[in-house]
């Protein structure tokens, strides 16, 4: 009845083939993830295999960071298991995981002072300098995805800002955020997705009449 | 320190069981709670060890959780006294890793799992909708906060104007180009290592 107004999934959209294929695709953006994996994950899933359009990204990646757990951890589960059910939400969290476990003891076994010297010091203060512009980029670059939303887009932008106050200027506790401003964003979609779904029917019946 | 026996394994894992669920916004939230357990009740790690790990974990490659992998690992080294005990020291290593990252892991990405399963089995509901939607906002507004704090410092790193023009530049460049992100990793690594900032 309403599902003319739902954004059905892309039924020939890019996809993994084989579990192998998953694993090595989450294998390969984890080891690119200096300092969070997030920016590439945007790059590689979003603009380069286009598994995800920018909005299935914004969504995936909003529940990802609102279960309990590391979000991109999250992430490679729910993606995995849509694809190949409970065998590719294990090679989703294998491929995230298992090269990076390797990498980061093999760094810690026989690296481990590297990190106290000057030098180790100041490499590390220049890329996190650049892995918080990726962070802010990769923001920047899902704000498009907002101006569909239910909500209305100028409703959404007011919701970011206030967000981002709270959190990076006043540093309130991110559960009080999500339970303060995400309800009523929430109620909002809801609201939002009432009426495209009522205008949504009565566009659809009115097509109907016309054919 | 003695070498751990099982019921020490088993507190180290159900301490990190404890804390998955809680680690809403990642589990970088939970590392105070970390701290007080791993350093200050039961000394199975130094200060030092358990700033490194974090440290360490942010700087290779791979999702920031494998800060707890380190801490893991560095409780069972400590266990046996060290690294250079060849064979020994390498199975308390890496089984403290093991029970550290299953402990974090499990219980939250068990949770994950169904629960988005269930979303995503009934993901024309509108109830389901309106969260994801009411949702995104918030996660745009967070990574904007999470750059900001990243570049505009806190107690233990104080304001450095040299990181915050860096890190504009580089959001300027990743979001109008598509430059390798390896490439601009790589060039704040040197200007750092060069002392530039």
């Amino acid at each position: 009845m309403h599902s003319s107004a739902v954004p059905l999934e892309r039924p020939d959209a890019p996809r993994p083939r084989t579990l192998t294929e998953l694993y090595w695709a989450f294998t390969v953006l984890a080891l690119q993830g200096f300092g969070g994996v997030l920016a590439v994950v945007q790059r590689e899933l979003v603009e380069k295999k286009r598994w995800l359009t920018t909005e299935e990204f914004v969504e995936d990646w909003a529940v990802a960071q609102i279960m309990p757990g590391p979000n991109v951890v999250n992430l490679s589960v729910m993606l995995g298991d849509r694809y190949f059910g409970w065998r590719g939400a294990v090679a989703g969290l294998a491929g995230m995981l298992s090269m990076p476990l390797v990498v980061v003891i093999l760094i810690a076994a026989f690296l481990e002072n590297a990190a106290d010297t000057v030098t180790g010091q100041g490499a590390l203060r220049g890329m996190g300098a650049v892995a918080a512009g990726l962070i802010a980029a990769t923001g920047l670059k899902l704000i498009p995805a907002l101006r569909s939303n239910p909500m209305g887009q100028r409703q959404a932008l007011g919701v970011v800002a206030v967000t981002f106050v709270l959190i990076a200027l006043v540093r309130v506790p991110l559960a009080w955020v999500l339970l303060g401003v995400g309800t009523p964003a929430c109620g909002l979609a809801w609201i939002g997705l009432k009426r495209m779904t009522t205008r949504g029917s009565a566009s659809t019946s009115s097509k109907e009449a016309a054919s | 320190m003695t070498p751990f026996d099982r019921a020490d394994w088993l507190t180290l894992l159900l301490h990190f069981i404890s804390l998955s669920l809680l680690a809403v916004g990642g589990a970088i939230t939970t590392t105070p709670d970390m701290h007080r357990f791993l350093v200050d009740s039961h000394h199975w790690l130094t200060n030092e060890q358990f700033v490194s790990s974090v440290a360490l974990a942010q700087a290779a490659p791979g999702p920031n959780i494998l800060f707890v992998a380190l801490m893991g690992w560095n409780v069972g080294l400590n266990s046996v006294g060290g690294l250079g005990h060849g064979v020994a020291s390498w199975v308390a290593g890496l089984t403290g890793m093991s029970l550290a990252m299953l402990g974090i892991l499990l219980p939250s990405t068990t949770l994950t799992y169904f629960a988005t399963r269930w979303g995503h089995r009934n993901r024309e509901l509108r109830l389901v909708r309106a969260f994801k939607q009411g949702m995104a906002p918030i996660v745009v507004a967070l990574l904007m906060a999470t750059a900001w704090v990243l570049m505009m410092g806190d107690r233990v790193a104080p304001f450095n104007g040299r990181i915050v023009a860096l890190a504009v530049v580089s959001m300027i460049i990743v979001w109008r180009t598509r430059v390798h992100l390896l490439w601009l990793l790589a060039t704040g690594a040197l200007a750092g290592a060069l002392g530039l900032i």
